[in-house]
């Protein structure tokens, strides 16, 4: 089928503000927006830039705005979003510096991940072999540790937006998934992190995040579990 | 896993990436890390390191062997003290799931030997050493471009590398260095593999004079979704999953009476690519079979599979609780690659000498584990395996090693070959070089080969390269030129795709996965050796071919650096059989 491709471009090393090009591309309606973006810099513009690696949702590189929602490049088709002859936009994620097209600055998002205490604490000595969980207890992290790290969450978020000291979801999608983990020895230190005012409380239950998240993780259900373990501690 | 264990080793650790180390594709692997546990069922390490040599149909190293199959089982509970959230089995251990080619008491029937967590083994290895790296306080240097490796007088000083965001060139002085880059899928066409595998390292070292190992064996993972080449886990059929030809027949029991569904990938992708040729395909182009889950329970099927489902309801609007899911064979795995010590060290030729202060692991390093095809789910562990081995023998290196000297001027060669890049006429495009790579590598040097294609391919990439050196880049910006890194990784691409076709012309006969239809049997008098392949700079386009005798006794030199006491049997070993499953 035939389609336009807009795309928002931004290159630093000449334009003072972002701009929308055009492009008009053929593809079929089960390509991936991944597809044509390729297409377009491998065979037209050759200056577009963005990030992509797995191109099946797994990596998280090419979370970007596509028709105004926040989606992986990847894991969405065509069919889903254009019809023949229509026009898709895609635009960088939101909140982050725009570094150039496509690709924003991820160190703030990852500073944020930083603060949570994003890894395993248990000083115990381990057993020989491995420590026991019944499958119940390990089902508890299942949304928590199938996170991506790819932002459509927290790029999703308007008080993100506002406010960009806000840890932002996907950094308590991660503590969620260590709070609930029935190994992990630092439950209390993670939860006085999600107190502060850069914490859970900064969350209004836009569900933006859960809406936007690839992996159909219940973001804000999870905001919430965390926000009732806060309150269960300070009680 | 080798930065953990090399920062663990008290010394200071710098990572340098091509991604943000979250987006390695690690990530991608479902189905499990195969480790004799024996959670589920009765187990033993000398089954596992039989069945790894086995399905390497012999090529398989079995020092190596040997030390993998001891140490993946205290490495799997290692990932598990990181906090790694396995799935579970009712008694709350480490649960485990069949798969392929993993056998009880040396072939007899199936196991379950795959440690899993759902169907996103790798999302949650990747994941937890990420986050281990993070408390342990390593240096990250994300999106840098590896350029060059400084080595002289086989001594490896350190690395040269591009950085993305600012375009500049930066040295890495260093006492020891380890590669750990990954994969080359994308020299094929249909792939599992990301569009970053692009073989960087593999083609850098290559281009040093420095030999590769085994390049002509290239795995094609059976299940991939159709047309896209999307993986798809062997864990379906290690739970269960059924692969039918046009007819509903099960054909693999035509093919692997014992195992059927369950033989190794090279057997189940060959039977495959079988029915698809006698015309018994599915699909509008007859060019696939049909993997069959909908007689297993729904809860398995969402639960335990629950990443491949997703896929496929998204890629193909398939519900594998009710729909048959057509899949077709799609380029997966290099068995090859920078030979390695079993202590990881880099091997600079023949006789085994090694580059001291340069180690390499997982499936850009040969070390040979999976000789000529690697068994499902010992990827992952040779990367926790080897990785921790390459991180701990670089740190004790370090250690007790002087800082080396560097080359004069490290940088000149790397400016070399970015300014060729830059300043080249672009009569060619390189999108359209790389596809014309993709396709006819799949269709020269892919499942089923013979001379006289292999031969046109050589000839053909000849002609890529010529082309190649038109490829200009024509982005002038000097932050986050994507362009410039799309065209230097085409580079890359073509050395290993010229390695890998010489190595296969030159291998006549059949084994594991490099099967040739000219030379249809297994030549254990003359072929039970690894190939090294070598640049050949006084021939442009040239492969010069040595071998490297395949190793039969146990692991001699086996240092251990474990708690895990070995056994003190070092004469087991496997001789060659015929193999049938």
């Amino acid at each position: 089928m035939h389609i336009n491709v807009k795309i928002l471009r931004f290159d630093p090393e000449k334009d003072k503000k972002q701009h929308w090009e055009t492009y008009n591309v053929e593809a079929e309606p089960s390509d991936r927006v991944l597809d044509v973006i390729n297409h377009v810099k491998w065979y037209l513009d050759p200056t577009l830039t963005f990030r992509r690696s797995c191109a099946h949702g797994i990596c998280g590189s090419d979370a970007m705005l596509i028709n105004g929602r926040n989606r992986l490049a990847c894991k969405t088709l065509l069919k889903d979003v254009v019809k023949e002859g229509g026009t898709i936009s895609a635009e960088p994620i939101r909140g982050l510096k725009v570094e150039k097209d496509l690709l924003v600055d991820m160190e703030p998002f990852f500073d944020a991940y930083r603060m949570i205490m994003p890894y395993f604490i248990n000083e115990n000595a381990a057993p020989a072999a491995e420590r026991i969980q019944s499958p119940e207890e390990a089902e508890r992290m299942d949304h928590g540790s199938n996170c991506i790290l790819c932002a459509c969450c927290t790029t999703s978020c308007p008080i993100f937006w506002v406010n960009g000291s806000y840890i932002g979801p996907a950094a308590i999608v991660q503590a969620h998934r260590f709070i609930y983990d029935t190994r992990d020895a630092a439950t209390e230190q993670r939860l006085n992190i999600m107190n502060q005012n850069t914490g859970v409380w900064r969350c209004r239950t836009a569900y933006n995040c859960t809406e936007a998240c690839p992996r159909d993780i219940p973001i804000t259900q999870l905001i919430e579990e965390v926000k009732r373990a806060v309150m269960y501690q300070q009680s | 896993m080798a930065a953990l264990y090399a920062a663990k080793g008290n010394v200071s650790v710098g990572v340098i990436s091509k991604l943000y180390p979250t987006r390695s594709h690690t990530g991608a692997a479902q189905g499990g890390v195969g480790a004799a546990l024996g959670n589920v069922q009765e187990d033993h390490w000398e089954w596992h390191m039989y069945d790894t040599i086995k399905g390497g149909d012999y090529l398989t190293d079995q020092d190596a062997a040997e030390i993998f199959s001891k140490d993946v089982i205290e490495a799997v509970y290692e990932l598990e003290h990181m906090g790694l959230p396995f799935s579970r089995t009712a008694e709350g251990k480490i649960a485990q799931r069949k798969f392929g080619g993993h056998t009880r008491e040396f072939g007899k029937a199936a196991v379950e030997r795959s440690c899993y967590a759902k169907d996103r083994t790798g999302h949650m290895i990747l994941q937890t050493l990420y986050q281990q790296n993070v408390k342990e306080g390593t240096t990250f240097f994300n999106e840098f471009h590896v350029l060059d490796l400084l080595i002289e007088n086989g001594r490896c000083s350190g690395v040269v590398a591009f950085e993305l965001s600012t375009g500049e060139i930066h040295t890495f002085h260093a006492k020891a260095v380890i590669l750990a880059a990954g994969g080359y899928g994308r020299i094929f066409k249909i792939t599992s593999n990301a569009l970053t595998l692009t073989g960087d390292l593999m083609s850098i070292y290559y281009r040093k004079g420095l030999p590769l190992e085994d390049m002509e064996f290239y795995q094609f993972h059976p299940t991939g979704l159709t047309k896209l080449g999307i993986l798809v886990t062997e864990g379906i059929r290690g739970e269960g999953g059924i692969l039918r030809n046009k007819d509903g027949e099960r054909f693999m029991e035509r093919y692997a009476p014992t195992l059927k569904d369950l033989a190794p990938r090279d057997i189940v992708s060959r039977s495959i690519y079988t029915e698809i040729r006698e015309g018994r395909g599915v699909g509008p182009d007859k060019d696939a079979v049909n993997i069959d889950l909908t007689h297993l329970p729904r809860d398995v099927i969402e639960n335990k599979l629950s990443e491949i489902t997703d896929l496929s309801r998204t890629y193909l609007g398939l519900d594998p609780v009710k729909d048959l899911v057509p899949i077709q064979p799609t380029a997966h795995y290099a068995m090859g690659g920078i030979p390695t010590t079993i202590d990881a060290e880099c091997i600079a030729d023949d006789s085994g000498a090694i580059i001291e202060g340069l180690y390499a692991a997982g499936e850009q390093a040969c070390v040979s584990l999976h000789g000529a095809n690697r068994l499902g789910t010992n990827s992952l562990g040779d990367l926790i395996v080897f990785g921790r081995r390459a991180g701990m023998f670089a740190a004790k290196y370090a250690r007790s090693a002087d800082m080396p000297e560097m080359p004069e001027n490290p940088e000149a060669e790397s400016r070399q070959l970015l300014d060729t890049l830059k300043n080249a006429d672009g009569a060619e495009n390189a999108a359209r070089i790389r596809k014309e790579l993709q396709e006819t590598m799949m269709n020269n040097v892919g499942i089923f080969r013979n001379g006289p294609d292999m031969e046109k391919q050589v000839e053909i990439l000849r002609e890529l390269r010529a082309r190649y050196q038109h490829v200009g880049v024509q982005d002038p910006s000097v932050r986050y030129n994507s362009e410039l890194i799309e065209a230097l990784e085409l580079g890359f691409m073509l050395d290993c795709a010229e390695a890998m076709t010489h190595s296969a012309l030159n291998r006549t006969e059949s084994r594991g996965a490099h099967d040739r239809e000219d030379f249809h049997t297994r030549d254990d008098q003359n072929w039970l050796k690894h190939s090294m392949a070598y640049k050949d700079f006084s021939r442009p386009g040239n492969v010069r071919l040595g071998y490297k005798p395949v190793v039969f006794k146990g692991a001699e030199r086996y240092e251990t650096v474990m708690t895990y006491t070995p056994s003190a049997d070092t004469s087991l070993k496997f001789p060659p059989k015929p193999r049938t499953f």
